[in-house]
């Protein structure tokens, strides 16, 4: 057609992301942060110096889906080992992407470790409430009176304690130099996370120190609930219990972020 | 005719429904009289009012990146844009 | 009792109960976790303890602790997550507490895969953690046996002062077998906790708890008492099942889900007209040597059969000390053999040796 108009492609599956079917269920934001990530390195231009670290979770096979290098960690041991990899490949963009089991259960020894060495390194942090491969046993982060496999009649805190908020705790730690948490459950706080995740990526390009991105998730298979109502539960439920903004900006990063 | 329009890929699309809730002009839906590979009922593109502007809103939402969208610009303004 | 359809994970955790278990402490891992989820349950329905704790490290330590302070306790758990608690075994073993575990193992090493193997016998069977050490391993290779070896470990463990290891892998735990559970045992009162337990010092002096021995000469005499033990459990404690061993000429050797598998293939073996048998252990420590020493004085052959590249072999040998041949079948990695291969191979030793 002569009108002088060109069909431009506004939008295609990032280069950093396999041309592959993954294994997560259907509506898992797992598949949306995969996405996020894959298209901040693709913005960044660092696919091919970024090494990745896949934790024991539904995120076991992420190997199989981002187009970098990527290493297994033992489960909650990844920043561990991302510290291994990083400080001998210090020019190297290295990052974890850990659920919450991984990283606030077993590993929250390796996780608290790692912003205090204020390690140059990025976590992406999937909370989703509960532990998704394992069939639906709670998660540190599993709400007060919510019900999993393990807790059947629903959380209870003399017993099991409270919701561990990682970023609140985190950025109390000197090393940390970027901690925030965001929400994929609609597609303006899709956007802002993404803004997110790109500035934990620059902030280890920077070597300001750790930085980690809380992204709220759903879990629609073991919360028992369609895709679209685990998006709304976790705006209705999950926000309020873990709510999203800056807990640590390093001085030397302008942000326009403000809270949320 | 539209000013864009987007392709689902059936061979990732895992039929969610996600990218049904979020498109502002309600253009897509899912194809209950078919299957992917997978054994999903695919989501697709029905714009017979060519309707669809490009937005992309429902890129952002689909876990699978299984959207491509495209948008039809002026030849000079893409060429500018490249 | 009646028999009931049961799975291999909530029979051993709800045979734990019945035993009088009165906490359980463990973390989610396939292919055991249905009975971290079973204890969920039914502990707070019976006023019992339960926790999931933020890891098997946490987990072990739990138990440790729950054992000084006198209670019948348990945790569960599958290869990588018993690695993990290796240190806390170890600590336990030098403690002299009693704890009962469950190890239902995976495909390995590392993260390995969920799909059920025997790799881990020479970590369980040697010790595991460090230090001269053994705890009792028990290998059922039923669910029945899953249910009757957990309700006993609890009263070894306590005779003993000692770990006690039921050692199943991913198939006995997913399995579902028609079988009974025993009654239930009341749990122990407070008032009836041992008198070494951490109990509050009322009216005794201070017990104290610990595996440290400074002095090199004190912990060689705590070591020749551990040794002593050994010795008792090695005279008192051995199992094994003999199925057709009477006139075989070949004689098999496997735990667990091989001895299940070698059962298949001897009884097929039979209908061929090969006299084969199997000697099954159950305890694999104590391991019955004299069973296999019997046996290899009476066979042609020995086809030793596991889920792994050879280990309880070691032992095997041991106990025959080279008086007949002996081959050996695995598989390993996750992969369960089929009787018919492991029929094949004893129609290779037919001919080979008669």
């Amino acid at each position: 057609m002569d009108t002088g108009m060109v069909e431009q492609i506004v939008y295609a599956r990032p280069e950093s992301l396999l041309p592959v079917h993954t294994h997560y269920c259907p509506g898992c934001t797992h598949g949306v942060a995969h996405r996020l990530v894959a298209e901040v390195l693709d913005e960044m231009g660092v696919r091919q110096e970024t090494i990745g670290v896949a934790p024991v979770g539904c995120a076991v096979f992420a190997y199989n889906y981002f187009n970098v290098d990527f290493a297994e960690a033992a489960h909650g041991r990844a920043p561990a080992m991302a510290t291994g990899i990083k400080r001998v490949s210090p020019d190297k963009i290295v990052f974890t992407y850990q659920g919450d089991g991984d990283l606030a259960s077993i590993g929250a020894g390796e996780i608290l470790h790692v912003a205090g060495r204020g390690e140059a390194i990025t976590v992406v942090f999937i909370n989703n409430a509960i532990y998704g491969m394992t069939g639906g046993q709670m998660a540190p982060t599993t709400l007060p009176g919510q019900r999993t496999t393990s807790t059947p009649t629903g959380r209870d805190v003399e017993v099991h304690g409270f919701p561990l908020r990682m970023c609140e705790v985190l950025a109390e730690l000197d090393g940390a130099a970027y901690v925030v948490r965001r929400s994929l459950h609609d597609v303006p706080h899709i956007r802002k996370a993404k803004k997110a995740l790109r500035q934990a990526f620059e902030v280890q390009r920077m070597g300001l120190g750790f930085a980690m991105v809380e992204l709220l998730s759903s879990c629609p298979t073991n919360w028992g609930i369609a895709p679209q109502e685990a998006l709304n539960f976790i705006e209705t439920r999950m926000l309020p219990a873990f709510p999203l903004g800056d807990y640590k900006v390093h001085p030397a990063i302008a942000t326009a972020e403000g809270r949320g | 005719m539209a000013k864009g329009r987007i392709t689902i890929d059936e061979t990732l699309c895992k039929g969610c429904e996600l990218c049904t809730s979020v498109c502002p002009k309600a253009l897509i839906h899912m194809s209950m009289d078919r299957f992917t590979p997978k054994g999903y009922h695919p989501a697709s593109l029905i714009d017979g009012e060519s309707a669809c502007t490009g937005c992309a809103i429902c890129s952002v939402i689909c876990p699978e990146a299984a959207i491509t969208v495209y948008r039809w610009a002026p030849a000079r303004a893409a060429l500018e844009a490249a | 009792m009646a028999k009931e359809l049961l799975e291999g994970n909530r029979a051993f955790a709800e045979a734990a109960i019945r035993a009088g278990c009165e906490a359980y402490f463990g973390y989610p891992i396939t292919p055991q976790t249905e009975a971290l989820e079973h204890m969920a349950a039914r502990m707070p329905e019976l006023g019992r303890v339960f926790l999931q704790a933020e890891s098997e490290v946490a987990a072990v330590n739990m138990v440790y602790g729950a054992a000084c302070a006198g209670v019948r306790v348990m945790t569960s758990s599958s290869s990588p997550g018993v690695s993990l608690m290796m240190e806390g075994l170890s600590y336990i073993a030098g403690s002299e507490v009693p704890v009962v575990l469950v190890d239902v193992m995976r495909g390995g090493p590392g993260l390995g895969n969920i799909a059920p193997s025997q790799g881990d016998y020479n970590q369980i069977v040697k010790g595991g953690g460090h230090g001269d050490y053994r705890p009792i391993v028990l290998a059922p290779a039923t669910v029945q046996e899953m249910i009757d070896l957990t309700y006993e470990a609890f009263d070894l463990a306590e005779k003993y002062r000692c770990i006690v290891v039921v050692l199943a892998d991913g198939n006995l735990g997913q399995m579902m077998e028609p079988a009974e559970l025993p009654p239930m045992r009341a749990v122990r009162k407070a008032s009836e906790r041992p008198s070494w337990a951490l109990t509050g010092a009322r009216s005794r002096p201070p017990n104290i708890i610990s595996s440290i021995y400074i002095d090199p000469v004190k912990e060689e005499i705590f070591n020749q008492k551990l040794q002593a033990k050994q010795r008792e459990i090695e005279e008192n404690e051995v199992r094994a099942r003999e199925v057709l061993l009477e006139d075989a000429d070949i004689g098999i050797v496997a735990f667990g889900t091989a001895g299940r598998i070698a059962y298949s293939a001897i009884q097929a073996a039979r209908s061929e007209g090969i006299r084969a048998g199997l000697l099954r252990p159950v305890s694999l420590y104590p391991f019955p040597y004299d069973h296999v020493r019997r046996l290899a004085e009476r066979v042609r052959s020995i086809l030793v059969v596991e889920m792994n590249a050879g280990q309880m072999l070691d032992d095997v040998r041991l106990g025959a000390l080279g008086r007949v041949p002996i081959r050996f079948y695995g598989r390993m990695g996750g992969m369960t053999p089929m009787p018919d291969e492991v029929l094949d191979e004893i129609r290779k030793l037919h001919v080979e040796v008669g």
